[in-house]
């Protein structure tokens, strides 16, 4: 099988997904509960992204000390919200880590 | 704020997502070369496919000789939650050409979509940035864009050579709350964080990032479902 033709099929699936509704925006009508879930989606999509890098361990959830993502993790989520500073944010966290690594 | 203040701004927001999206870059090199695609096909996939988990599920479809049909569904699966992320900047960009809806859907990745939108929120609210906020979107979408290209040449050229342990993933959900905890300033909003996080953690082992789809949608439908606070 042709491995181009299947790139291509696989990009335009894509591009299709990410074009949906920015192509059909102003051409239909959405119902009113589906305008109310969208203002969550920032918080829920990065939220689910992120979640398992910090909680799971290849593959098993592990909460105690023997996962120093977590504690970086917690560490970074309290200066986010203490100072709503990106790089002060990363700059914690990775640091945090650093240190439980090395402990 | 002119078009290339704003593009400056969008590139800015996605720079420290770059520092955890090289490394993945660098590995998918490795394992499309490995699953015996070509060097060229390897890279041409970045710039056709452009999207992270579904070239690494790709590439391993193809070296397994999965057929045409199951490889197409299951990346078109993994790739589900760009809807959502087309759907929430779509009345952003709802005055553009179709030629910027093409562009900017292009490059509507995860990160992209997380630098700009915190941008995008507020320029909802205050009018005056509304006509140049697709060029905040088209920075950092631009800046992935070309951050992942060349982590792919180099996982493509180098491959094996280059360090891939240093811990720089981690870069990327640090950012990630980085964007989100500040836009945490309701009951509502806390609560589809929680859930959301909680779901993809369970789900986690779900073929095809279907749990991380799923999560997604309960986060939004508890957010949604949370009573609004009655002063």
């Amino acid at each position: 099988m042709n491995l181009w033709w299947l790139m291509l099929v696989c990009g335009v699936i894509t591009f299709g997904i990410r074009y949906s509704f920015i192509a059909a925006e102003g051409h239909y009508q959405p119902p009113t509960w589906f305008r109310r879930l969208l203002p969550f989606v920032p918080i829920a999509a990065l939220t689910a992204i992120a979640a398992p890098e910090l909680v799971l361990v290849q593959g098993e959830i592990m909460l105690g000390s023997g996962n120093p993502r977590l504690w970086a993790g917690l560490v970074a989520i309290i200066v986010a919200a203490l100072w709503r500073n990106t790089l002060l944010t990363i700059a914690c966290g990775f640091l945090a880590l650093f240190l439980l690594q090395r402990s | 704020m002119n078009p290339a203040q704003a593009f400056s701004l969008g590139l800015r927001s996605v720079m420290p997502m770059l520092l955890g999206v090289a490394p993945f870059g660098v590995i998918y090199g490795v394992v499309a070369l490995q699953s015996g695609i070509p060097p060229l096909a390897a890279m041409a996939m970045s710039s056709i496919v452009f999207a992270g988990s579904a070239q690494f599920l790709l590439a391993q479809l193809v070296g397994a000789g999965a057929p045409l049909l199951l490889t197409a569904g299951a990346v078109g699966l993994v790739n589900l939650r760009h809807a959502l992320y087309s759907a929430s900047v779509a009345p952003v960009l709802a005055h553009l050409p179709r030629r910027w809806k093409i562009l900017l859907a292009y490059l509507l990745t995860d990160e992209a979509y997380a630098a700009a939108i915190p941008h995008l929120m507020a320029v909802n609210e205050n009018s005056p940035h509304a006509a140049q906020a697709h060029w905040i979107l088209f920075g950092s979408g631009f800046g992935l864009w070309a951050g992942w290209q060349l982590a792919t040449l180099a996982g493509v050229l180098l491959g094996a050579q280059l360090p891939s342990n240093l811990g720089l993933e981690f870069a990327l959900p640090l950012t990630f709350i980085a964007i989100v905890v500040p836009m945490i300033d309701s009951r509502a909003r806390l609560m589809a964080a929680l859930v959301a996080a909680a779901a993809a953690v369970v789900l986690a082992a779900m073929p095809y990032k279907l749990g991380l789809f799923i999560a997604v949608m309960a986060g939004l439908v508890a957010g949604v479902a949370m009573p609004r606070r009655v002063n």
